[in-house]
C-alpha cells in the first residue's frame, strides 16, 4: 500500500514539474503585453517602460521562471499586475465561492444519482428505468449555461425567490451565501447527475451480472442483500472516477455558470485575467488548478486502493 | 474603450423574448430610496485613475471619490472643481488657481496647494505611469504661492489646460495616501470608499464633511455583470437599479415598452472609425482610400451592427461639439463611384487586405457587414479576431495591418492626426502645424475655426473610414433621477443622482 502511494506522490511531482514549464511557456508565447494593455491607447513609449520596470517585465523570461517558480514552492504565488495586490489573497478569496459552489453541486449530484441508479438498475427495463434513461439523457443534452438561464427565467426573474446572481459574502450569514448559490449549483449538477446515474447503473448492471452474484443468490441471499452487500461495492471504481472527472470539473470548469450568475469566483477571475494579460495571475492560478487536478486524481487512485484489495497487493 | 463583445446572441435573443412576457408581472418599488446599484460590464482593475487607462476606473471614481482642479459637466463643459476660480497671464504661460478652502481627504488630512504641487509632479515626472501623460506636457513648473493659491507655468501657450485638467488621470490625490489608492482611494470627493468584494462590487459611503453640495443619496453599489444576458436578467430582476452603459442594445426595446423602466440614449466621445494603414499600400493613395469611403454604407452599419443606436459621422470629430462640422457629404454611399476610384488607381481588379476586429460588438459586428460591402467593389478581405491585448501588440503597436475598426474614446482625440507614428501612419505637415496653432490658441472663435478647418484636411484625406459617433445605451429603473445622459468622459458622476 505505501509503496503503490509512494509511485502516485512521485507521479504527482513529475506532473506538476511539466505543467509549470508548460502553463509559462504557453503564456509567454502568447502575444500581448500586460503594460500596454494597461496604460491605453495614449501612453507614451517611456510611460509603458517605466510601468514593464515596475512590474518586472524587463526582466528575462528564464529569470521570471525562476522567481516565479521559486515563490510558488514557498507558497508565493506573487503579486497581480493589474490588481496589484498579493495572488495568494485573490485566490483565496475566489476559492471561498468556487470550493463551496463545486462542493455543493457535487453533492447534489451525488444525492440525485445514486438513488436513481441504483432504482434504475434493479428494475431493468421497467417503466421507471426508461423514464431514468430518458431524462438523464436530456439532462446530459442541456447545455448548462441555457439551463441556468431558464432557472434564473423562473425563479429570478418571475418568482423573485432568488437574485439573478451575485454573492453577496458568507459574512451575510450562511444561509444567504448557500441560497445565492443554490441556482448556480443546481444548474451545474444536473448534467452531472445524469451523466452520474447512468454511469451508475450500467456499472451495476454489469456487476449484477457477475458470476459471484449468482453464487451469492444460490447462497440464499435476497436480491436487496446481494445487491448492498456485493455488488455495490464493486461497481463503485467507475462511479469514483467519474466523481473525481466531475469535481475537477467543476471546480475549474465552471466559467460560464460563473459569468450567467456574475459570481466572484476563480474561473471568471482567470478569464478576466487571460483578456487583461495579467500573466502572473493566469500562471499561477492555472497551476493552482492543475494542483487540484493532480490531487483529487492521487486522492482517487488511494480511494481505488481502498476499495479494490487487489491493487494493493499489484503495487 | 475596452467593451466586452457581446457573446451568445441567441441566448440573449431567447431570454429578451420570454422577458417580454414576463416583465408585466415584474413587481417595482420606487420608494424614496437612498442608496443605489450601478451595474458596469468591466470591473475597474485598480482604483487609481493616475495610474492606468481602463475606462471602469474612471466610472467608479470620477467625480464620486476623486476630484480634480477643474471637471467635466453632464453636457461636457469645463467647470470649476477644486479650483474655485483661475486666471491666466498676458503671455498664457501662467495659470494661476484659486482653490477652494476647508477641503478635506477622506481620511481627515486637509487638501491645500501643496497636494495640486505633488500630484501634477507626479503625473508628468520622469518615473510617471500616467496612461495620458501628454496631458501635462508643457507644464515647465507648479509653485505654490499659499495654501490656496498654485500657479502653474508652461512652455508655450495651451488653452486646452484647463480641459487637460478636467481628465480623471488629472485628479488630485495625497502624497500620504496615494500608495495604496490601488485597492483603497483617498479623495476629497462626495462619496468615499466602503469596500471592494473582488470579482463582485465596490461600495462607496457619502462623505460627511464634504466640501461643496452634499450627495443625496447615502450609499452607492457597482456591480460588476459582463455577460449581456445576465446584465438583462440583473435589471429585469431587480438586482440593478442602473446599467448606465447597458451591453445588450437588442434587449433595449423590451425595457422601453415597461414603464417600470427608462431607457437612456446619449452620444459619447467615441468616433468609431475604419482604421486605415496610411503607409501600407494600396493605402498609401488616396484614390484607394476614397474608394473606400464611398464602398462604405455607414447606416447598413449602424442598423446592422448597433441595432439602429449611433450617429454618422464624416470626420473625426463629436457631432454634439459645437466646433463640429458635418461633412459625411464627403463620403456618400456610392459603390458605382468606388469601383471607378478603384479602377483610377489601377486596381480594376480589386485588391487583398487584411481586417483586424478587436472584441467589442460594434467591431465584430461592424466588420462583418463591412467587409460584405467592400466586396461588393472588389476588395477582399481577409477578417481575424484578435483579443484586446493582441490588437495592441500587432496593430496599434506593431502596425501590421490594412483595416481595423475601434473607437476612439478619448474626448477631443482630433491631436492623433498631428502624430506620424501614431497607429494609422498618416504624415500632413499641413495638419500638424494646424495642431500646433491650436495649442497657442485661446480665443474661442479662434480655436473653433483651427479645429473646423483641421475636420475638413482629414475628411477630405480620406485618413480613415468615418463610420458612426457610438451611442451611450443606458437602462435605469423608473425612477431615478440625474444620471449622465451623454458620456463627455467615461464616468457615472452620482452627486447629483437621487431616487424620486
Amino acid at each position: 500500500m505505501l509503496r503503490y502511494i509512494l509511485k502516485r506522490a512521485l507521479s504527482l511531482v513529475l506532473s506538476l514539474v511539466v505543467a509549470s514549464i508548460l502553463i509559462f511557456v504557453t503564456i509567454e508565447i502568447v502575444p500581448g503585453d500586460p503594460a500596454s494593455y494597461m496604460l491605453g491607447l495614449n501612453a507614451q513609449p517611456d510611460t509603458i517602460e517605466n510601468l514593464r520596470r515596475e512590474l518586472g517585465l524587463d526582466k528575462t523570461p528564464v529569470a521570471r521562471y525562476l522567481s516565479w517558480v521559486g515563490g510558488l514552492v514557498q507558497g508565493d504565488f506573487g503579486t497581480s499586475y493589474t490588481y496589484r495586490t498579493p495572488v495568494a489573497d485573490m485566490v483565496a478569496d475566489r476559492l471561498m465561492v468556487s470550493l463551496p459552489l463545486a462542493l455543493y453541486a457535487l453533492l447534489l449530484s451525488t444525492a440525485i444519482a445514486f438513488p436513481v441508479g441504483v432504482l434504475a438498475a434493479t428494475r431493468r427495463g421497467s417503466v421507471a428505468d426508461w423514464s431514468v434513461m430518458g431524462t438523464t439523457q436530456l439532462g446530459i443534452a442541456i447545455p448548462n449555461f441555457w439551463f441556468a438561464l431558464l432557472l434564473v427565467l423562473v425563479f429570478a426573474i418571475n418568482l423573485r425567490w432568488f437574485s439573478a446572481g451575485g454573492f453577496p459574502g458568507w459574512e451575510a450569514g450562511f444561509f444567504a451565501g448557500l441560497k445565492a448559490l443554490t441556482l448556480p449549483a443546481v444548474a451545474l449538477a444536473l448534467p452531472q447527475a445524469s451523466i452520474l446515474s447512468r454511469v451508475m447503473r450500467s456499472s451495476l448492471l454489469d456487476t449484477l451480472d457477475e458470476d459471484y452474484i449468482r453464487t451469492a443468490r444460490a447462497k440464499g441471499l435476497s436480491r436487496r442483500q446481494a445487491l448492498w452487500r456485493h455488488a455495490l461495492r464493486n461497481a463503485m471504481i467507475p462511479v469514483l472516477t467519474i466523481l473525481g472527472l466531475q469535481f475537477s470539473f467543476l471546480l475549474a470548469g465552471a466559467i460560464i455558470i460563473e459569468n450567467v450568475f456574475f459570481l466572484p469566483g476563480l474561473g471568471r477571475l482567470v478569464f478576466q485575467a487571460i483578456t487583461q494579460r495579467d500573466l502572473i495571475v493566469v500562471e499561477s492560478v492555472v497551476m493552482l488548478l492543475v494542483f487540484a487536478v493532480v490531487l483529487i486524481t492521487f486522492l482517487v487512485d488511494v480511494a481505488y486502493a481502498l476499495v479494490d484489495p487487489r491493487l494493493r497487493q499489484q503495487a | 474603450m475596452y467593451h466586452n463583445s457581446t457573446r451568445k446572441t441567441a441566448s440573449v435573443v431567447a431570454l429578451a423574448m420570454a422577458g417580454l412576457l414576463l416583465s408585466g408581472l415584474v413587481a417595482g418599488t420606487a420608494m424614496a430610496r437612498t442608496d443605489i446599484t450601478i451595474g458596469m460590464q468591466l470591473e475597474p482593475p485598480n482604483l487609481d485613475p493616475t495610474g492606468g487607462a481602463a475606462a471602469a476606473i474612471d466610472e467608479v471614481v470620477y467625480a464620486n471619490i476623486f476630484e480634480g482642479l477643474t471637471r467635466f459637466g453632464p453636457d461636457g463643459s469645463v467647470n470649476p472643481s477644486l479650483a474655485a476660480s483661475w486666471t491666466v497671464s498676458d503671455d498664457g504661460l501662467a495659470y494661476t488657481f484659486t482653490l477652494q478652502s476647508g477641503v478635506t481627504f477622506h481620511d481627515g488630512s486637509a487638501f491645500d496647494a501643496n497636494d495640486v504641487k505633488f500630484s501634477l509632479d507626479r503625473a508628468r515626472g520622469e518615473d510617471s505611469t500616467n496612461a495620458q501623460k501628454a496631458l501635462f506636457t508643457g507644464i515647465t513648473d507648479v509653485t505654490v504661492e499659499d495654501d490656496t493659491t498654485v500657479i502653474v507655468t508652461l512652455a508655450e501657450p495651451n488653452g486646452n489646460l484647463p480641459f487637460n485638467l478636467a481628465w480623471g488621470d488629472a485628479v488630485i490625490v495625497a502624497e500620504e495616501s496615494i500608495a495604496d489608492a490601488g485597492t483603497a482611494p483617498v479623495g476629497t470627493g462626495p462619496f468615499q470608499f466602503s469596500r471592494w468584494v473582488q470579482g463582485d462590487r465596490i461600495e462607496i459611503v457619502k462623505y460627511d464633511d464634504y466640501w461643496g453640495t452634499e450627495a443625496k443619496l447615502d450609499k452607492a453599489v457597482f456591480k460588476f455583470i459582463s455577460e449581456p444576458t445576465a446584465a438583462f436578467a440583473a435589471m429585469l430582476a431587480g438586482d440593478v437599479d442602473a446599467f448606465p452603459v447597458f451591453p445588450a442594445p437588442e434587449n433595449l426595446p423590451i425595457f422601453d415598452a415597461n414603464p417600470q423602466f427608462q431607457v437612456v440614449i446619449g452620444s459619447t466621445e467615441g468616433e468609431t472609425i475604419l482604421s486605415t494603414n496610411n503607409k501600407q499600400p494600396p493605402f498609401d493613395n488616396v484614390k484607394v482610400r476614397q474608394a473606400l469611403a464611398h464602398a462604405i454604407d455607414r447606416s447598413a452599419i449602424i442598423d446592422g451592427a448597433m441595432f439602429g443606436y449611433g450617429t454618422p459621422i464624416g470626420t473625426h470629430f463629436a457631432p454634439h461639439n459645437p466646433a463640429y462640422v458635418d461633412l459625411t457629404g464627403n463620403s456618400e454611399y456610392d459603390p458605382e463611384k468606388a469601383k471607378a476610384l478603384l479602377a483610377e488607381a489601377g486596381f480594376a481588379d480589386g485588391f487583398e487586405t487584411t481586417l483586424k476586429l478587436p472584441p467589442p460588438s460594434y467591431a465584430r459586428r461592424g466588420g462583418e457587414i463591412i467587409a460584405a460591402q467592400l466586396r461588393e467593389v472588389g476588395i477582399k478581405t481577409e477578417i481575424s479576431n484578435l483579443e484586446w491585448a493582441q490588437w495592441l501588440e500587432q496593430v496599434f503597436r506593431g502596425k501590421d495591418y490594412g483595416l481595423t475598426i475601434v473607437s476612439h474614446t478619448e474626448p477631443m482625440d482630433i491631436g492623433i492626426y498631428a502624430r506620424p507614428d501614431y497607429y494609422f501612419q498618416y504624415d500632413n505637415e499641413a495638419l500638424q502645424a494646424l495642431m500646433t496653432d491650436l495649442t497657442g490658441q485661446t480665443d474661442e472663435a479662434e480655436r473653433m475655426e483651427t479645429l473646423k478647418q483641421a475636420q475638413t484636411i482629414i475628411s477630405e484625406d480620406y485618413v480613415n473610414g468615418y463610420l458612426f459617433q457610438l451611442a451611450k445605451t443606458g437602462v435605469a429603473a423608473a425612477g431615478i433621477v440625474g444620471l449622465w445622459e451623454n458620456s463627455p468622459t467615461q464616468a457615472n458622476d452620482l452627486t447629483a443622482v437621487y431616487w424620486q
